[in-house]
């Protein structure tokens, strides 16, 4: 009966945390293809990257970077508080983390959505009047940022379910591993776009 | 320790209760020897659909002209054929069903290591599964571009392809979470004792297939959404017209599509591993060697896959590379097939059906390997490249190696699994019926493909005729093995004489247990002391 009991409670934070950064290189690999696909492009059409880069509001990029840098200080911290058994310091790190996200998202929603007024979205007659490198920069700025996008929406629910399990107390100061790997998860969201705000941004 | 062989201990994973009763009991079990099983069903299920998808092609290739489908249905039934051949049949088959279920315990362990995600990993591979079922059903009518869904036909196609590529894609996602499931299983949960080294060789082969799948298959899953974002908002990386370029598709579809060849050939590699000590009675020739060239085939793989695409438009110097690379990933097959036949060499050889299959593998795994090299020189390349004989190549690679090595497992571990005998002497004349029937079957497209007849074509030159007939004839031979096979397992699973617990007398842990094994594997786990298939003839299963 004992193995029975045993085998119930089995926990193994180092596997835990293993495959969550196996998980993550298989993130970095898919996002991967896209940079390979931006990297073919850029040295096709240089030229024109240049002139649709220009396009992009670096202001609005920046200020998003910082958002999201600072979001995974706060998870950060909201780990370490949990770490020290500061329950509700915990949940209000992550509330914070939270409310960057959709800061994040409300910048992002103004960004497309002047874009898509302007008529450049794909299939879109302005986009199809561009040059073929400028139409491929903008083709890669939606899908990169698009599916950039929706990992930020996974990671928020996924940050959000922790600030529950925090809250009924199935998270705690001495298990916290699933915590932990949201915020891996978190880290991974800011990673990816600390290489998209160059590439799109700030590169012209 | 003969302690170790305890009967009615625990009740057996067949008879357990758990939380739910009947089928509910076994779809939301987190058991990895019933998610074994579970996927074995569906595997099998899809496989006998593409294996009709198939004999229906040969029957139309029976004469020259058109016999009972049009060239539109001749297009669906190659690409339907292969999408569930390759995703849901090759690619998952041995590591989700062999890998699953004995994975845990040949290492000494009770479960997987997130036994969670191994229940939804073969969830989200129903859904892909069915979703593929359905893109030949659904809306505009069977896809029609081949399994490799080539741009820019893909992107222009008016059948269903959106459905078939999301289903290739949720398939790989299946697929990444068992890679990383078995990584981590094989990291963390190994028994006290059992070193790297000390781990038996389906392990490693595993090991070797999973990262792979965890490296690998998010190239081709971010290849299949782009080329969805292709159709549906016109992003056209790959459209000429828009700037795109076709060959990068090329590229980044075999960047994946390459290695999963491994995928689906380094697991049955592993089966057989197991299989030839076993029936020589003997330690395996080369224990480090076998482990090492498993890794070296995962990592020379990722860099041969130019050579799909010598025709494509590639550098010279980009060809000679890959073609270099693919002649020396060779060399670790090489290896292994030496050490498999150092096995056998002065063992005491018992020739029962697993071993059939396993030396049958070996001897089609051959075929196909030597004639890939002939595939793999540039100048015989553009002689041969999309004919027939490419079709002979990898079906004897991919047939002959990971579906004899998938046969040869299931008559290896049948008695484990289900506690029961089958019929060896039926297994041997099914096992005779389809070893001569694929033969016949493949080998003649060797011939006509040399000749110059393409592949993927419904109609033929009168000057095809033989080689496509025997061909045909072959088909039905093969499918005749393949029913008398099933048929045997499936009246031996109710019906057959219950089996002892090492029927085979193996030396690793999956027959130190009983049969079919406990709920959770091992009472008291076990402690290694010794490098595995350790035969000591008087009394076995002791250290």
């Amino acid at each position: 009966m004992e193995n029975t009991i045993s085998h119930i409670v089995h926990r193994d934070d180092e596997a835990s945390k293993m495959g969550m950064w196996i998980f993550i290189f298989t993130e970095l690999l898919l996002f991967g293809g896209l940079f390979l696909v931006y990297a073919v492009f850029r040295a096709k059409y240089s030229e024109d990257f240049h002139i649709a880069a220009m396009e992009l509001n670096a202001f609005v990029g920046t200020a998003n970077t910082v958002i999201l840098l600072i979001s995974s200080m706060t998870v950060a911290m909201a780990i370490t508080a949990i770490q020290k058994g500061d329950k509700g310091l915990s949940i209000k790190l992550l509330a914070v983390t939270l409310l960057l996200a959709t800061f994040f998202m409300i910048n992002k929603y103004f960004e497309w959505s002047g874009k898509i007024h302007h008529g450049l979205y794909p299939g879109s007659e302005v986009m199809l009047g561009l040059n073929r490198g400028q139409l491929l920069f903008f083709g890669l700025y939606y899908a990169t940022t698009g599916l950039h996008a929706l990992h930020v929406f996974i990671g928020m629910a996924i940050l959000a379910v922790m600030l529950f399990r925090i809250k009924s107390g199935k998270i705690t100061q001495d298990n916290f591993v699933h915590l932990e790997n949201g915020g891996l998860y978190w880290h991974l969201v800011d990673l990816i776009w600390i290489f998209l705000f160059p590439l799109l941004y700030l590169i012209t | 320790m003969s302690g170790l062989t305890q009967e009615h201990a625990q009740p057996s994973y067949l008879d357990q209760q758990g939380k739910y009763k009947g089928l509910l009991g076994w779809i939301f079990s987190t058991d990895h020897k019933r998610i074994a099983l579970l996927y074995l069903y569906t595997i099998v299920v899809f496989f006998l659909v593409a294996v009709v998808f198939g004999l229906l092609m040969r029957i139309e290739l029976f004469f020259p002209g058109q016999d009972i489908m049009s060239p539109q249905t001749y297009n669906a039934m190659f690409t339907v054929h292969g999408v569930i051949m390759i995703f849901i049949i090759v690619i998952p088959g041995l590591s989700a069903v062999f890998g699953n279920f004995f994975l845990p315990i040949l290492i000494g362990a009770k479960d997987v290591a997130f036994p969670r995600l191994n229940l939804l990993s073969w969830w989200i591979f129903l859904f892909g599964a069915i979703l593929a079922v359905l893109s030949q059903f659904a809306g505009s009518g069977a896809p029609d571009t081949g399994w490799t869904f080539y741009v820019p036909y893909s992107a222009e196609s008016d059948s269903n392809v959106v459905i078939a590529l999301t289903a290739a894609f949720v398939l790989g996602f299946s697929s990444i979470l068992t890679g990383l499931n078995f990584i981590v299983t094989i990291h963390r949960m190994r028994a006290p004792g059992m070193t790297w080294f000390r781990m038996p060789l389906f392990p490693w082969s595993l090991y070797a297939t999973a990262w792979i799948q965890v490296l690998a298959t998010p190239i081709v899953g971010i290849t299949l959404l782009m080329v969805i974002a292709e159709r549906t908002l016109h992003i056209g990386f790959f459209d000429p017209a828009l700037g795109g370029d076709p060959i990068l598709f090329q590229h980044l579809f075999w960047i994946y599509s390459h290695p999963a060849v491994y995928v689906m050939i380094l697991p049955a590699m592993g089966v057989v591993t197991e299989i030839f000590p076993t029936f020589s009675q003997k330690p395996v020739f080369g224990y480090t060697a076998i482990a090492i060239s498993s890794l070296a085939i995962a990592g020379v793989g990722y860099f041969v896959w130019g050579h799909h695409m010598f025709t494509s438009g590639m550098s010279y110097s980009a060809r000679w590379f890959f073609s270099f690379l693919t002649f020396i990933v060779a060399v670790p097959s090489a290896i292994k097939v030496f050490n498999w036949l150092s096995t056998m060499y002065k063992g005491s050889i018992d020739l029962k059906p697993p071993l059939l299959y396993a030396i049958s593998f070996i001897f089609l795994f051959m075929i196909g390997g030597l004639t890939g090299l002939v595939l793999g020189s540039l100048a015989t390349n553009v002689q041969v490249h999309d004919t027939a004989f490419v079709v002979a190549h990898f079906h004897y690679i991919i047939f002959g190696g990971m579906g004899f090595g998938f046969f040869a497992g299931m008559h290896y571990w049948f008695p484990k699994m289900y506690g029961r005998m089958y019929n060896i002497k039926l297994a041997n004349i099914a096992w005779g019926i389809l070893f001569t029937g694929f033969n016949f079957l493949y080998f003649p497209q060797f011939v006509i493909g040399m000749q110059g007849m393409p592949r993927r074509y419904f109609d033929y030159l009168p000057q095809f005729q033989v080689g496509h007939f025997i061909s045909s004839i072959g088909a039905f031979i093969l499918v005749t093995g393949i029913i008398l096979m099933i048929y045997n397992l499936i009246r031996s699973a109710h019906k057959g004489e219950v089996a002892p617990a090492n029927p085979w007398r193996g030396s690793t842990l999956e027959w130190q247990i009983s049969s079919p094994p406990p709920l959770e594997n091992f009472d008291e786990i076990p402690v290694i002391t010794g490098k595995p298939y350790q035969y000591n003839t008087d009394d076995l299963g002791n250290e």
